[in-house]
């Protein structure tokens, strides 16, 4: 190493060390969700028709439609990246608006979807009441869909506001993206989240359509 | 040696508000609101030990009532494991030397670092609201269905409170990594690092790679009681069991969160005080990964006698073993290490000596219990206890008094008394093993551990405990005084009171200025470079 201490002040180096704190935060996330994938799969593995059974009650459209809705502002996302990254502010603060868009359209339809398994009495609890043959373990696939999806959504609400303090500081030009990696950063977790959900959406609401 | 005089400008001057403690971003003034935040809650976490130790010296249930009795052992626990021991090195020293060991001006993130102990604090004060209030009696480590289902106490206050503490030991983790990946002097490779950075970045990678599970094993807990959503309810078919899986995956490693730490404290005053470099460093290095990756596969050895299947504990009995081989790599390294060194016997030392032997104790009692057949016969029992106090108190306490007592002069420019600093750390030694030595041998002849009455034949051995405590106790007073008496009166200390080598004690003042460096150094020599020779390394 023959640089001075300046490079401990350049901007490559900012970033890069903005981005390597993400990166390290976002191994905890995966550690976080993985010990709730670790319970599912053991579960799961114990009760798996009881698991396929408890899916079919699931609206596969509705997360269909979420999965591309999702997808679709990780795409927008990735434009506004590319234009922080250039500079570009007015093409930057429309994708940070379209990627917030989308995300609420993803919460307001879980929202919907919690509300019809309110309606229908799935969720887990005193109130949980179910005809099928195995209520017990039916009950246990709804905790695990009420606890991952419910922490996912929660961490949409996190990005979500980020996103929000974002463009507020672009468009009162507080802040110039393209000096630092607060995008990019915002960027990273995102697509996390997103990568996430395409877990969660096979895992609950895919495997019972074989049968 | 140029005359000791205590530099006018430092960060301790820097500012004398409250205002200036409460919002700074010094990773250096942080690691000191840290040390005097986990004082105060150790202090509270002994509390507890004086009452239940008392109440242990008579056979029948005395003094406090069965369930006052599971409150304390309950608080002790939490308080010292969460509250004291995961952010006690890393949180104090390691967020006051890491900048300063590689020459760095501060942490990565110190708005980062500032929060990670607001946070700490926030979730201390959950804590101890929910003590407060009426206390948790699981035990400190929640067991499910008793902790979800049975358990009348606060156990969802207590939960979120070390929920919360969490994170600010995931900031504190995360910090380290990235500083030490990114900030290292011109000239610092990786195998130039000091051994206490070593062991914090294998601290660290346990800290961001654990703790989350603890906190969704927790929050789970917390989800079953506040909404019945209940994923280890057996009434719905689930697993209480699981819950024992997720919670040692992350509180097994925690125990090398505790003790690598203090591992790295025992390598800078091993090397300082025989003045020579650490033997085989780089296998003194590579071992604390080595700890961090194999802490990760030995979980399972806390459940041999909880319906594990067979060959599970077979592996993981087999898997514990092997941990124990870089620990002894440690171990007779620092042993070599003193091999013809010119060692000098200063208070620090005497901790890196109590560390050694009394780690040595802990960590091969470790290879008895995670032998399947003998784990059988003392499992729960006092020789569970003993083990790893002595890892826990023998271990990571005495690497904690030992960096106290090393880095003391450099962080308050002061001296203290070497009399009173010296007699205080062979009682601690003394009482340390008088308190927790007999417990070996109840546990051995069968006492369980968590009980608040026991059969009298048991009695010569708690009596023996209790005497030791009370030493302990008095030895862990005695700092307190003459450190503080220290802060006003002590003589001033010069930049490198020990003859030391590091960054921390050759290129900076003690206390060290605001911005740590005058000028940011250019490493050109290896790490503990005694002998000097070796220039080019």
């Amino acid at each position: 190493m023959t640089e001075t201490s300046a490079h401990q002040e350049d901007m490559s180096w900012q970033r890069e060390t903005s981005l390597l704190g993400v990166w390290v935060f976002l191994l905890t996330e995966v550690l976080f969700f993985g010990g709730l994938f670790t319970g599912y799969a053991v579960y799961r593995s114990g009760y798996p028709d009881i698991f396929s059974e408890a899916s079919r009650h699931l609206n596969v459209l509705l997360g269909t439609v979420n999965t591309a809705v999702l997808l679709t502002s990780s795409l927008t996302m990735a434009f506004a990246v590319a234009s922080a990254q250039e500079g570009k502010r007015r093409p930057l603060l429309i994708y940070l608006f379209l990627t917030i868009a989308l995300g609420l359209v993803f919460l307001g339809i879980k929202s919907t979807e919690y509300h019809h398994k309110f309606v229908e009495k799935l969720i887990p609890g005193a109130h949980f009441s179910y005809s099928g043959l195995s209520t017990r373990e039916v009950q246990l696939f709804f905790s695990f869909y009420f606890v991952m999806t419910g922490l996912h959504a929660l961490h949409m609400i996190a990005g979500i506001g980020v996103l929000a303090v974002l463009a507020f500081l672009v468009w009162r030009k507080k802040l110039d993206p393209s000096r630092n990696a607060l995008v990019e950063g915002t960027g990273l977790y995102w697509h996390f989240v997103d990568v996430v959900w395409i877990f969660l959406f096979p895992l609950f609401y895919l495997i019972g359509l074989r049968a | 040696m140029t005359a000791a005089v205590e530099p006018k400008d430092n960060y301790l001057t820097a500012g004398f508000s409250l205002k200036s403690w409460l919002t700074t971003t010094d990773h250096k003034r942080i690691g000191v609101l840290y040390l005097l935040s986990i004082t105060f809650f150790f202090l509270v976490g002994g509390l507890a030990a004086v009452l239940f130790r008392l109440e242990l010296l008579t056979p029948p249930g005395d003094l406090v009532s069965a369930d006052s009795y599971n409150k304390l052992f309950t608080l002790h626990g939490i308080v010292m494991v969460f509250l004291f021991l995961i952010p006690s090195v890393p949180a104090a020293f390691g967020n006051f030397l890491v900048p300063l060991m590689i020459g760095a001006k501060d942490l990565a993130f110190p708005k980062l670092n500032l929060a990670s102990w607001y946070v700490f604090v926030l979730g201390g004060l959950f804590a101890l609201w929910a003590l407060l209030t009426g206390g948790v009696d699981t035990g400190w480590t929640f067991y499910t269905p008793y902790s979800s289902t049975y358990s009348n106490t606060y156990v969802s206050l207590m939960a979120i409170g070390i929920f919360i503490a969490g994170f600010s030991s995931i900031f504190t983790g995360l910090n380290f990594i990235v500083t030490i990946h990114k900030m290292r002097a011109p000239g610092l490779t990786w195998f130039r690092l000091p051994l206490f950075i070593w062991a914090h970045y294998a601290t660290s990678l346990i800290i961001v790679l654990g703790t989350p599970v603890l906190a969704v094993a927790i929050l789970l807990v917390g989800v079953e009681r506040l909404f019945g959503i209940g994923i280890f309810n057996p009434a719905i078919g689930g697993d209480p069991l699981l819950f024992q899986h997720l919670f040692w995956f992350y509180s097994h490693p925690a125990v090398y969160i505790m003790i690598l730490p203090s591992m790295g404290v025992v390598s800078e005053i091993v090397a300082c005080f025989s003045r020579k470099r650490i033997f085989g460093y780089k296998f003194v290095a590579i071992a604390s990964l080595a700890i961090a990756v194999y802490g990760f596969l030995v979980w399972g050895h806390h459940m041999f006698v909880s319906s594990q299947s067979v060959y599970a504990g077979l592996i993981f009995s087999f898997l514990s073993f092997f941990v124990a081989v870089p620990s002894a790599v440690k171990v007779f390294n620092w042993t070599a290490t003193l091999y013809k060194g010119s060692i000098a016997f200063d208070t620090p030392m005497l901790y890196a000596f109590g560390f050694i032997g009394l780690f040595t104790i802990g960590g091969l009692t470790g290879l008895f219990l995670a032998t399947l057949g003998l784990d059988v016969h003392v499992h729960d029992t006092y020789f569970v206890i003993a083990h790893f106090h002595y890892i826990m108190v023998g271990g990571a306490i005495m690497g904690y008094l030992g960096a106290l007592h090393f880095w003391w002069p450099k962080m308050t420019g002061r001296m203290y008394t070497e009399g009173w600093s010296k007699f205080s750390a062979l009682i601690i030694f003394i009482g340390f093993n008088l308190t927790f030595f007999p417990q070996f041998i109840l546990g051995y002849l069968g006492m369980p551990r968590r009980y608040h009455a026991y059969s009298p034949e048991f009695q010569v051995y708690n009596v023996l405990s209790t005497a030791g405590a009370s030493i302990l106790g008095a030895g862990y007073v005695i700092p307190i005084i003459y450190l503080l008496w220290s802060l006003f009166r002590g003589k001033p200390a010069g930049p490198n009171p020990w003859g030391a080598k590091g960054l921390e004690w050759e290129k900076t003042s003690s206390p060290p200025p605001v911005h740590n460096f005058a000028e940011i150094p250019t490493v050109t020599e290896e790490a503990y470079n005694y002998s000097g020779t070796n220039e080019q390394g």
